[in-house]
């Protein structure tokens, strides 16, 4: 610690807050907690990526030792001898379409809701906030019943319709929220040179909001890709699976591949844990957004 | 005269509706797409679940289609018989507990620790952005990853958990075997995941509490229990009210965590209403009518905490 602890008389009148005004022994508290914290909120992770490169002999024994005859076997055999690749790409390509449908289609309603005081407005937002509350016990079965009269069982569409329920309603609900920051003098002043209120919202508020839509869009691939229930009950061959579903393959009732699931599960995790660490900060504003001004 | 009223009386809803039309009618056509796809994706299965919820369809009554031959449905209206049968059985309570001490637990916790980290992280000091990338890790991992990486870190024979007991000269604890055990263990995984969202969404509220409040009651001569109770907690009254609540719905809902990690077992012990409705639709003879009656159960449940939710928000003076 370069700065002196500030000397315990002194009154607290400094206008910022310094590291000045902490003893040493708070300041080694305030470190040691976090340091715990960070402990248990990294070790899972770390651990799955020690034990991702012991053979499976040493997955199977109960051993504390980080590291125990490293190898990389259990990566060449997931995208080797597995379908890993396939059910990667099953997962982009649902969660693509479901994501761009999605903030296509909710768009103009986030605009309307946040802008306008219409008839039917209070029943618009209780939709968004009722179907947003829907657990997969809900619709599962109706959606299951239609899709398999429909021949769409084992088929992409049926999942990305099951998807569109819920992330239709929520990224209108978080692009209201986004919406609702920007200021609503560039409406007025589009409205005064003019413009349509379509015309506003194209021409001056869509380009303003694009990071809104870009975190809308990151949220509804995110939920689509992580999404089991759906997917297990949907998806019946293993040429179809999405992740969540063909990683359960490796651990069933009697069989478990440890070093398989593992492998497999950093390549899913770093990838993601990456993304999402560069844009978190963006993600939780979204959520908050309108809160936060309210 | 009278002719007149009456002519004026009904002409004027007409135009009252054109002139409704011609004020608000962009304002519905953006609205239109969500509407139509939430009535048609949305509306139409829950019709058709409210119906089959009356029924007696299971997976051997259904009409299907097997290669060319169409197989018609025979399951039967029964009225209101699977909601007598849930509403009578030993089940429902049970799962009705365990969902609401599952979700009170968790959602305490994370907030809980959420706001205790937001605290610590809302201080200058060194590192400081270092402890937050480590700290907000456990969300950036997929859900269904992380239940994977707990049903391993949590195995009873070789999971290092037990193995790190067993060092420490303890008997391991089968975690997930055990019905007591096995409720810790997915509650301590979703509150591992759960807590850096809180933490964030904590964090960037107690940002935008002006400092000046705190200098005024410093100078006040507050007590920094004082200044907490009095400014930091009603100052993050707008982000909590919005986090608790998605907090909760998604603690509610939440399916992947008890589905990977101990598929509601041992013995129905971690089962919540959510995933016990998931598994009577979809393992052994698919019961579509109960399961569809189930989550008629649950939307009701949701129902009522979205109107005690919008209650609170209109106290706080939120426009809806």
């Amino acid at each position: 610690m370069v700065s002196a602890p500030a000397p315990a008389a002194a009154p607290a009148r400094a206008g910022t807050w310094s590291r000045d005004r902490r003893s040493p022994a708070k300041s080694a508290a305030l470190h040691l907690t976090l340091i715990a914290a960070s402990i248990v909120s990294v070790f899972p992770v770390a651990w799955l990526v020690l034990t991702s490169l012991k053979p499976r002999t040493v997955i199977e024994t109960a051993s504390v030792a980080p590291i125990d005859h490293p190898t990389l076997a259990n990566y060449t055999q997931v995208l080797g001898e597995t379908r890993f690749l396939t059910w990667a790409a099953n997962a982009v390509i649902v969660s693509l379409i479901t994501a761009v449908l999605g903030v296509l289609l909710s768009a103009t309603t986030g605009y309307a809701v946040s802008r306008f005081r219409f008839p039917g407005f209070r029943s618009v937002m209780w939709m968004l906030l009722i179907t947003q509350m829907f657990p997969v016990a809900i619709l599962i079965v109706p959606i299951y019943n239609l899709m398999a009269g429909l021949g769409l069982i084992n088929q992409f569409p049926s999942l990305v319709i099951a998807y569109l329920t819920s992330t239709v309603p929520f990224c209108a609900w978080m692009m209201k929220g986004y919406f609702d920051t920007v200021p609503v003098t560039i409406d007025e002043a589009g409205r005064v040179d003019g413009l349509t209120p379509f015309g506003t919202f194209w021409r001056l508020i869509l380009p303003l909001a694009k990071p809104g839509l870009a975190v809308a869009a990151f949220y509804s691939f995110i939920t689509a890709w992580a999404e089991v229930a759906y997917a297990t009950a949907f998806m019946t061959g293993d040429d179809k699976y999405t992740l969540a579903v063909g990683l359960s393959q490796f651990v069933g009732q009697h069989k478990a591949e440890w070093g398989l699931l593992t492998a497999s599960s950093v390549l899913i995790a770093i990838p993601a844990a990456a993304v999402f660490l560069l844009v978190q900060r963006h993600l939780v504003t979204g959520l908050t957004a309108g809160a936060t001004k309210a | 005269m009278t002719a007149d009223v009456v002519v004026t009386r009904r002409a004027a809803p007409r135009s009252g509706a054109r002139r409704l039309l011609s004020r608000h009618w962009y304002a519905w056509a953006m609205i239109a797409p969500v509407v139509v796809v939430t009535l048609v994706l949305v509306g139409y299965p829950l019709v058709r679940g409210i119906y089959l919820s009356l029924t007696d369809a299971t997976e051997g009554n259904m009409g299907r289609t097997i290669g060319m031959n169409v197989i018609p449905s025979t399951y039967e209206f029964v009225g209101l018989k699977n909601y007598t049968d849930i509403l009578t059985s030993s089940e429902f309570l049970g799962r009705l507990t365990w969902t609401i001490v599952w979700t009170v637990v968790c959602v305490a916790l994370h907030v809980g620790i959420g706001l205790g980290l937001a605290l610590l992280l809302n201080r200058p000091m060194r590192l400081r952005s270092f402890y937050r990338i480590l700290l907000v890790l456990p969300w950036a991992v997929p859900a269904f990853v992380s239940a994977f990486i707990w049903r391993y870190l949590l195995n009873g024979e070789f999971g290092v958990v037990n193995a790190m007991l067993r060092a420490a000269g303890f008997a391991g604890v089968s975690w997930l075997d055990d019905p007591f055990w096995a409720k810790v263990s997915v509650i301590a995984c979703n509150v591992w995941l759960g807590v850096p969202f809180m933490m964030l969404a904590l964090l960037g509220g107690l940002q935008a509490i002006p400092r000046e409040l705190y200098e005024a009651a410093e100078v006040d001569g507050a007590s920094p229990w004082q200044r907490f109770r009095h400014i930091t907690v009603p100052g993050l009254r707008p982000v909590s009210s919005t986090v608790v609540l998605l907090g909760t719905i998604w603690t509610f809902n939440q399916f992947p965590v008890i589905y990977l990690l101990t598929r509601g077992g041992p013995g129905g012990s971690t089962e919540i209403l959510v995933t016990y409705a998931y598994r009577q639709a979809f393992e052994g003879i698919r019961n579509y009518s109960g399961s569809a009656a189930w989550g008629m159960v649950i939307l009701a449940l949701l129902v009522v905490l979205a109107a005690v939710y919008k209650r609170a928000l209109r106290q706080q003076g939120e426009a809806w």
